[in-house]
């Protein structure tokens, strides 16, 4: 756990060495996703074929509830216990001969890495799945440093492959379409021949990984639970190239963000359940890892040394206000973007940052700061979709309002500023609000002003803002309600 | 979601205040007289506080927060006898419901205040179907209709069970259910200003699932949602438009038909 001020610091570095594309420009890029019909056709029926999924596993509504409340309280308890869990973890994990290493923002993850690749005279490095890993642009770090990182989870390696970023934290390459795999394939795998066949494709895609397993000298994994009373690092995944980049190499490398830890091992199945069942509709995953440490003397296999970097990257902003630290119950399944309305019309990439959707709405002000990512929060009709559907019950709708707050006001009296407070402070904006609750607190005034708009109707701007842009304007009636009711009273 | 469950209801009230919402008094004043017309003959005396302006949503979720306070605050009190508060929209039902008693959390006399409030606050459907039981009579001619519950009105207020009961009282009346039924329209409030291209992509999806049942008009409890479809379907000429529940209710059950 770091102090506040560091955080700030750490991201203002961040933000120059992200290679995304700026959050700032999120309404361009939305506008421009929202004209495409294919991505909008394409997300429309991949979120809907999810949801579908997801929703047969849950057929009891109180049944959900109650798992629900016990995967919330879960991780509302783990929280809490936080700086003594992680503490325990290290202790536990070192026993266990893992080597843990703390990173307070993707810089320092990524050198740590580096330097463990760099010991081992490292050409290769495979990576099983993990988030925390784009967060840092880690791909990126080891190109820099004239090593490659090879994605080895089929989506990831697809989008790897073509040069982009996840467009889903769940299902990477679900922006992609079949055909444009089999081009894809033909085109960057060497020696692919071209095919639409989806196990032709996937066999190509395991054939080349298959060799790199075998030679490269580091396996990079994320982590989806770490257990403090164990020392025990838990990975969900269905491809078991997982299982390969955590078992093949001589060196495993985990890597995870510090909410991730539970305290005791009991504590991983209610949270497991959910994990698959909201993510992609599965009872249960094909494999679950449960690593303790490297191979022991007369083990036949598994690495010969482990690693876990644990990473802050603005965490300990969120984790400092009561409110917001429940942005970290998060267990990344995923589903409050399969069922967000404007991440299916714009994708994952139009937010410009590592976790796109709701989760990203409200965990990109912490890792970048509000002046890259204050209009993030504001892309939300705050329909409740999300909330309704967290596993772990993140109040993420009035997160986001709180975040809007944030953005545009001074830190309260007794609140630690965010990176970023205020940044999107506005005088004008202020005045109308002002104004407003001016007008909406005194009631005479604000009946003359029923009266004054509906008799002069007929002087309706015709364009207003936004909401002109496919409505036509909206014009007062001809008398308002207070008149009519009034009205009524003196008959 | 206590709305559907768990909520207790009190016997029918003699009299109720109602709280009629910023938008119907602007630009639907009729959905809120045929609210009263509702309620009243159910033989219940309607009172409409002179002082109401606006629950406060816009700023809430705007976040500004002490104005949301400041608007909350001049409404909490126009509402001191111990009579239901009757909301003919969803969301700002919600909001006085479920968001006064966060807006004033930090404050435990103006908590305690919220808290009385906010156990007297009723969207529409839910007064006429649980409290009021009201026993509809259908007196229209055979229709099809489509619901669009707004999201607050659904994840707060339970407002898609309530009106399906009413309107299934209806024989005449078939409603139909659309595709992604319990998705957002794209209004929003502030959000259909700030975002509208991906607002606009969601009002016009909505539109179309709600023309592909073949109803003849779409009913929805919140003004808010049906402005936004009725004008995106104006600007692109199309007829089909909604109606506000209240209205629709009316229309179908008033032996003389139309309004008084």
């Amino acid at each position: 756990m770091n102090a506040q001020n560091n955080s700030q610091i750490n991201a203002q570095a961040n933000t120059q060495a992200l290679r995304f594309v700026p959050a700032s420009e999120f309404k361009e890029r939305a506008a421009v996703a929202v004209a495409d019909a294919h991505l909008r056709k394409s997300f429309r029926g991949a979120m809907d074929f999810l949801i579908a999924k997801r929703a047969a596993q849950f057929p009891d509504p109180v049944a959900l509830e109650s798992q629900r409340g016990l995967a919330e309280h879960i991780r509302k308890y783990s929280l809490a216990r936080l700086p003594d869990l992680l503490e325990q973890l290290e202790r536990n994990l070192t026993a266990n001969g893992v080597q843990v290493h703390w990173a307070e923002n993707p810089e320092q993850a990524n050198a740590i890495i580096i330097n463990i690749a760099r010991r081992h005279s490292t050409k290769l490095m495979v990576k099983g799945k993990s988030m925390v890993s784009e967060e840092i642009e880690l791909n990126h770090a080891m190109a820099d440093a004239g090593m490659e990182a090879l994605e080895s989870d089929m989506g990831e390696y697809i989008v790897q492959l073509d040069g982009e970023k996840p467009s889903h934290i769940i299902m990477p390459a679900i922006h992609k379409t079949k055909l444009e795999i089999a081009r894809l394939f033909a085109a960057k795998v060497p020696g692919a021949g071209y095919t639409e066949s989806v196990d032709e494709l996937i066999g190509i895609g395991r054939a080349v990984l298959r060799e790199k397993f075998m030679t490269a000298e580091i396996g990079l994994s994320g982590v989806n639970f770490a257990v403090a009373e164990t020392g025990t690092l838990c990975l969900v995944e269905n491809e078991g190239n997982g299982r390969m980049c955590t078992t093949v190499p001589g060196v495993h490398i985990a890597i995870t963000g510090i909410e991730k830890v539970v305290e005791k091992l009991e504590h991983v199945p209610p949270l497991f359940a959910l994990l698959t069942r909201s993510a992609t509709g599965q009872a249960i995953t094909t494999y679950l890892n449960m690593i303790s440490g490297p191979r022991k003397p007369g083990e036949k296999d598994g690495p010969r040394e482990m690693h876990l970097v644990l990473v802050d990257n603005g965490r300990t902003q969120a984790y400092s206000d009561e409110q917001l630290r429940s942005t970290l119950q998060c267990i990344r399944c995923g589903a409050c973007m399969n069922h967000c309305p404007v991440y299916t019309r714009i994708g994952g990439h139009a937010y410009g940052t590592t976790y796109p959707g709701p989760i990203g709405e409200i965990i990109s002000p912490h890792m970048l700061g509000l002046a890259a990512t204050h209009v993030l929060p504001t892309a939300s009709s705050l329909c409740g979709a999300c909330g309704e559907v967290c596993p772990v019950k993140i109040p993420i709708p009035d997160l986001l309002i709180r975040l809007r707050g944030e953005a545009q006001h001074d830190a309260r009296p007794g609140h630690a500023p965010m990176l970023g407070q205020g940044a999107a402070k506005s005088a004008l904006v202020d005045a109308i609000w002002s104004g407003w609750a001016a007008l909406y607190t005194r009631p005479a005034l604000y009946r003359a002003f029923g009266w004054l708009a509906t008799r002069f109707r007929a002087l309706t701007p015709p364009m207003q803002s936004g909401w002109t842009v496919s409505r036509t304007p909206l014009k007062p009636a001809k008398r308002t309600l207070h008149e009519q009711m009034a009205a009524r009273e003196r008959r | 979601m206590d709305e559907t469950g768990n909520r207790h209801y009190p016997d029918k009230p003699p009299k109720v205040y109602l709280f009629g919402t910023c938008l119907i008094d602007m630009f639907c004043p009729e959905a809120g007289m045929d609210t009263v017309r509702l309620l009243e003959r159910e033989g219940i005396e309607v009172h409409f506080p002179a002082d109401q302006t606006c629950c406060g949503q816009p700023a809430h979720s705007s976040g500004f927060p002490e104005q949301t306070r400041a608007v909350a605050l001049a409404q909490m009190r126009l509402f001191p006898e111990p009579w239901p508060v009757i909301v003919p929209s969803g969301s700002c039902a919600g909001m006085m419901r479920h968001h006064y008693p966060k807006v004033f959390a930090d404050d435990p006399r103006l908590l305690a205040e919220a808290t009385a409030l906010a156990d007297r606050i009723f969207e529409l459907s839910e007064f006429l179907l649980h409290v009021a039981r009201v026993s509809l009579s259908d007196s229209g001619q055979p229709a099809r209709v489509a619901l669009h519950t707004s999201c607050a009105a659904r994840r707060e207020m339970g407002t898609q069970v309530h009106a399906r009961a009413l309107l299934a009282q209806l024989p005449g009346v078939d409603v139909g259910l659309h595709e992604h039924e319990s998705e957002c329209c794209g209004f929003g409030g502030t959000f259909s200003l700030k975002h509208p291209a991906i607002s606009s992509a969601m009002a016009g999806d909505k539109v179309d699932a709600l023309k592909e049942t073949g109803a003849e008009t779409f009913l929805s409890a919140d003004c808010g949602c049906m402005l936004s479809l009725n004008h995106t379907l104006q600007k692109r000429g199309d007829p089909f438009q909604g109606q506000h529940l209240a209205s629709f209710l009316w229309q179908r059950t008033n032996p003389e038909g139309g309004r008084r």
